[in-house]
């Protein structure tokens, strides 16, 4: 368990060092999630190439420590939320177009990529 | 026996240990109110555990930087939990990589609209330019979002709040709005969920279905991609610098 806990600390080290290192705009972590899914796919090639029609597997421990991380993902979101509390005043003097971008706006986006995503996989795969 | 008290309350407002407990707790209590409502999607764990700590906070007049002492351990797991998208990701990555064009497409075009419609609806509402700026990029994951409002003359701390407000809105309403469209297929609600509402439309998704989840999970890490990318690029040629 510790193994893939450091595993996945070092891949989310090596993503802010790279993004920091060459000024990239996207985050460490999203980098560090492209490295360890990469890493992943290469470690099976070189596992199951006889076998090709096994089912991949990531390693159990690194299951493990995903499932529990991800199955409480929401919690994770939960002290930078309550920051909330911070911008009372600013919400408050902008609340009308503040609440309609973000009410609309959500709603609008989400029927508009969902439709096109389904339309899309439909066409080609 | 009031000094006693007194000294018990500073204990307790200064000890990351009381902030810990209080999230997790608000946290569980979020689970158990969304259990009782039969997973109403409008009952969102996420939303009820803000919602309690921030009263809490109100109420108390404890400050958000003393509670965030605490909080901290909890939020610096994001990290981690970013990074592991990439298990359930290579799990589907089969059914993925089938209709790569397709997602990529997809998650492109979403994000590109959700910008656009924030921004449009923002200034039919008379936001000031700062203020629109800063709702831009209210679709990707907080902190790419801040680095973009950062760099279109936005807000980052306000662009921080809408961030979740729009996650919450995502994970609460989004479910309904796509059954009520007719999005049945799982990949297309996980993209559309994980490209609008990144990390908390994620965390919803993620315990509805493992393929949306997937989904929804590439949807954020690819979005997060495209528009720390091109919302700079576009900002600039349409609305000048």
């Amino acid at each position: 368990m510790i193994g893939a806990i450091t595993a996945l600390l070092v891949c989310q080290l090596a993503g802010e060092l790279i993004s920091r290192g060459l000024h990239l705009p996207v985050p460490g972590p999203v980098l560090g999630m492209i490295m360890l899914l990469i890493g992943l796919l290469i470690r099976d090639r070189r596992t199951t190439s006889a076998t090709s029609d096994a089912e991949p597997r990531a390693p159990d421990s690194l299951n493990h420590v995903a499932d529990a991380l991800l199955g409480n993902l929401g919690l994770l979101f939960v002290p930078a939320g309550v920051g909330v509390v911070l911008y009372g005043p600013l919400l408050a003097r902008n609340w009308a177009s503040i609440a309609v971008a973000v009410f609309v706006g959500t709603i609008l986006a989400i029927a508009f990529t969902g439709r096109l995503a389904q339309a899309m996989l439909r066409r080609f795969g | 026996m009031k000094d006693e008290l007194a000294e018990i309350w500073v204990y307790l407002a200064r000890e990351p240990l009381t902030a810990l407990t209080a999230t997790l707790l608000a946290w569980m209590a979020g689970l158990k109110i969304q259990q009782w409502t039969g997973r109403h999607p409008l009952a969102n764990p996420v939303l009820i555990a803000v919602a309690l700590l921030a009263t809490g906070l109100l109420l108390t007049g404890i400050d958000y930087r003393a509670y965030f002492a605490g909080a901290q351990f909890v939020h610096f797991l994001l990290g981690p939990a970013t990074v592991a998208l990439a298990i359930p990701l290579y799990r589907q990555w089969r059914v993925v990589r089938r209709s790569f064009m397709a997602v990529i497409v997809s998650i492109v075009a979403g994000g590109m609209f959700s910008a656009a419609s924030g921004v449009a609806l923002a200034m039919l509402f008379g936001a000031a330019r700062d203020v629109t700026a800063s709702l831009a990029p209210k679709s990707v994951t907080t902190p790419v979002a801040m680095g973009v409002a950062e760099r279109i003359g936005g807000l980052p701390s306000l662009t921080a709040a809408v961030v979740i407000c729009s996650g919450i809105v995502g994970a609460s309403l989004g479910p309904l709005i796509l059954t009520f469209c007719g999005v049945t297929d799982w990949r297309a609600r996980g993209l559309a969920i994980g490209t609008v509402s990144h990390g908390i439309g994620t965390a919803r998704a993620l315990s509805v279905n493992p393929t949306a989840g997937a989904f929804s999970g590439l949807a954020m890490g690819l979005n997060a991609l495209a528009t720390a990318i091109l919302l700079p690029l576009l900002w600039h040629l349409i609305l000048g610098s």
